[in-house]
């Protein structure tokens, strides 16, 4: 079954299959290179794309380090998985993914 | 190729979502299909409902449009009597109580903790006395505003409120009209102070004299949403007063026929006007949209704007002032914008005892009782109710502007209304007044759509994040300097991720760097605009105090920031017309 994947409100929040998924405000801890932390704490301010392959789903977001500050936009990381029971948001440290989901949405939909 | 909010405002949109609405709310919550919650809370918002953030499904905020923020007899009290009965949550607010009525900075009021199931009792009431939410929200024509003491100004050149009640009849419920690629927000000013503050609108009149007539100049594109703050252009374009509304026919018609619809974050008409130039802008407009032959710009005047202009102004309407009639309008203080509902029942009372019932909103969240006589004045002033709302209130708190926030908002970032009551109080209590400032502008948004409009304060404050003591933590960038008058000025930003309990000490150092540097009676914004960056940066720093703030955890990761059990998992939501919790099993 698709899943259904927006931004809404000026980007603010991920929905997904109609329910809020993530949103700004919430800070993810990431590993790769978004700087030049070890771990990076991103303070998510918004996002700019949403895409899935098969359950998982995952966003671009812009924001911040809260640790150094460097701003800046993500490579596509893990919003959560697509269950059976609904939709499960991903915990601990976010690693990006190679590629791009073969779904995506750009910006508000 | 058509975004999912086009496609369902092809599908229903405008005035025709009403009578689903209504079904929904008859039927309940349950009865909004799970899979179009996105489309139809996207379509809510025509009819001025935003539905809260995460956490608090099923609860909506709800917009009135108040044109010009006019209030007439009686409309008051029917605001409070329908917050006081239906805009109550599942937990009070420690610092408004139970509920509250919250004026905004577009001159409209906001309720919150609204159900679904109350939504046609509360139109009703709202429109038996001639008050509405149409279109307070959404891709359409948004709340007109204007001076807010338009037809009883002594500084007016044009009486700008029936100006404004005309594009409000005629552009609201009108389905040519109805939907737009995105909000297109409508200023009128009449004048000569600039307080309708057309410069931050898609589509400002201001007064200007042609032939010696006095009508209005027109300037498109401006707005402060997404740190791309634009002020509004000149498009050298004059009307006289019976045009206005053909012109605003035209630029929307325009603005809908050539509006971003592929892209909602290039919509807004600031970036078409980015894109063509204002001289495009016009060219386009007399010859495709306006069927006469338009006017070059009429002299305008600007060059005596004080409003929100840096010196010593008219920074608000705030205060005692003395109306063409002979009578006087009384400005009050209303910190953050925000009334306890009893309060404002009471002060409904006092607008029929002492004045005309008639109230106005301004758009620095303050409130106006007008029509009041000279020989009621003193028993006006001596009220009580005055001590909370005062005409004459101490800089720190008549300067201070706060968002909705991470309470309810899905954008926000940081807490805001609260946190900037504690700020207001603190610095009432801790910072010297500079001599010669009677009013400082301090703007609290939670997010970049600067629904605070923080970027013409003098000390502007954006909601961020940072890391103090190991842990996350709500943060502010600050900017300084910004503000209106015949040349504004965005605010700079300065200071960077401040942790939220170090900006009163930060604007304490500020403030006392500027005691001590000004030259004579340089102004505020006079000492930032002669200093660059680096030295502005270098002007104070960040510090703590005795200052407490409760709310540096992440707040919008609470179903409710005030809860004592505030977890998500804790939250009631949603629940039914009677507030009960609906069960996942129902």
């Amino acid at each position: 079954m698709a899943t259904r994947l927006r931004l809404l409100d000026d980007a603010a929040w991920v929905s997904v299959n109609d329910d809020r998924a993530a949103g700004a405000s919430e800070v993810w801890p990431v590993a790769d290179s978004f700087c030049a932390c070890p771990l990076a704490w991103l303070a998510v301010e918004a996002f700019v794309e949403v895409g899935a392959d098969g359950r998982r789903v995952d966003a671009r977001a812009t924001g911040h380090c809260v640790t150094c500050g460097e701003a800046g936009t993500t490579s596509w990381l893990p919003v959560g998985r697509v269950t059976d029971d609904g939709f499960s948001t991903a915990t601990g440290v976010r690693r990006s993914r190679q590629g791009s989901p073969t779904s995506a949405c750009r910006t508000e939909p | 190729m058509a975004t999912d909010v086009e496609r369902w405002k092809d599908e229903v949109y405008g005035n025709d979502i009403r009578e689903h609405l209504f079904r929904f709310a008859e039927e309940g919550w349950d009865a909004i299909p799970e899979d179009e919650h996105d489309e139809w809370f996207e379509r809510f918002k025509w009819w001025g409902l935003y539905h809260q953030r995460k956490g608090q499904e099923s609860y909506f905020m709800m917009r009135i449009g108040t044109p010009n923020g006019v209030l007439e007899p009686g409309q008051l009290r029917t605001v409070a009597e329908v917050a006081d009965e239906y805009a109550r949550g599942p937990v009070d607010n420690p610092e408004f109580g139970a509920a509250y009525c919250d004026w905004t900075t577009r001159q409209s009021i906001q309720l919150h903790w609204i159900k679904l199931e109350d939504i046609p009792d509360i139109f009703e009431k709202l429109e038996a006395d001639g008050l509405s939410t149409q279109q307070a929200c959404g891709d359409s024509w948004r709340n007109i505003v204007g001076c807010p003491v338009a037809g009883k100004d002594t500084h007016e050149h044009i009486d700008a409120w029936p100006v404004a009640e005309e594009l409000h009849e005629t552009f609201k419920g009108n389905d040519e009209h109805s939907n737009l690629p995105r909000k297109w927000k409508v200023s009128v000013t009449g004048c000569d102070q600039g307080c309708g503050q057309g410069d931050i609108n898609d589509l400002a009149f201001e007064p200007a004299e042609k032939h010696g007539e006095l009508g209005f100049n027109v300037r498109i594109g401006g707005g402060l949403a997404r740190k791309e703050p634009r002020f509004a252009r000149d498009v050298d374009v004059w009307v006289p007063e019976e045009k206005v509304v053909d012109i605003a026919d035209a630029a929307t018609r325009l603005f809908h026929d050539h509006g971003d619809r592929d892209n909602r974050f290039n919509a807004r008409i600031k970036f078409l006007v980015d894109e063509w130039g204002a001289e495009k802008v016009r060219r386009v407009l007399d010859e495709e949209y306006a069927d006469w032959d338009l006017e070059t710009a009429g002299e305008d005047l600007r060059d005596q704007y004080t409003y929100n202009a840096g010196g010593d102004e008219h920074g608000d309407h705030v205060g005692v002032h003395e109306q063409p009639d002979g009578n006087y309008y009384v400005g009050l203080n209303v910190l953050v914008g925000r009334q306890g509902v009893d309060d404002v029942i009471e002060l409904a009372d006092l607008a029929d005892e002492y004045g005309s019932g008639e109230a106005r909103l301004t758009q620095r969240q303050n409130i106006i009782v007008t029509d009041v006589p000279e020989s009621d004045l003193d028993d006006f002033l001596a009220e009580d109710l005055l001590e909370d709302y005062s005409p004459d209130p101490h800089p720190f708190m008549r300067g201070s502007i706060a968002c909705t926030g991470t309470e309810f908002c899905s954008l926000s970032i940081v807490e805001t209304k609260n946190r900037q009551v504690r700020y207001a109080r603190w610095l009432k209590e801790n910072v010297d007044v500079p001599d010669g400032v009677t009013d400082f502008h301090i703007h609290l948004s939670g997010c970049t759509a600067s629904c605070a409009q923080p970027q013409i304060a003098d000390v502007s404050l954006r909601g961020m994040k940072t890391r103090k003591d190991g842990e996350p933590v709500e943060a502010l960038d600050v900017g300084l300097g910004g503000g209106l008058g015949e040349h504004p000025q965005f605010a700079d930003w300065v200071e960077m991720r401040v942790a939220a309990d170090e900006v009163p000490g930060y604007i304490q150092n500020l403030l006392a760097a500027f005691d001590e540097q000004r030259e004579g009676e340089e102004t505020f914004r006079e000492f930032v605009a002669a200093r660059d960056e680096d030295a502005l940066g270098d002007l104070a720093d960040p510090e703590e105090t005795d200052y407490e703030d409760p709310y540096m955890h992440n707040t919008k990761m609470t179903w409710y920031p005030y809860a004592d059990e505030d977890d998500l998992d804790a939250s009631p939501a949603p629940t039914d017309g009677d507030g009960e919790t609906i069960s996942a099993d129902d």
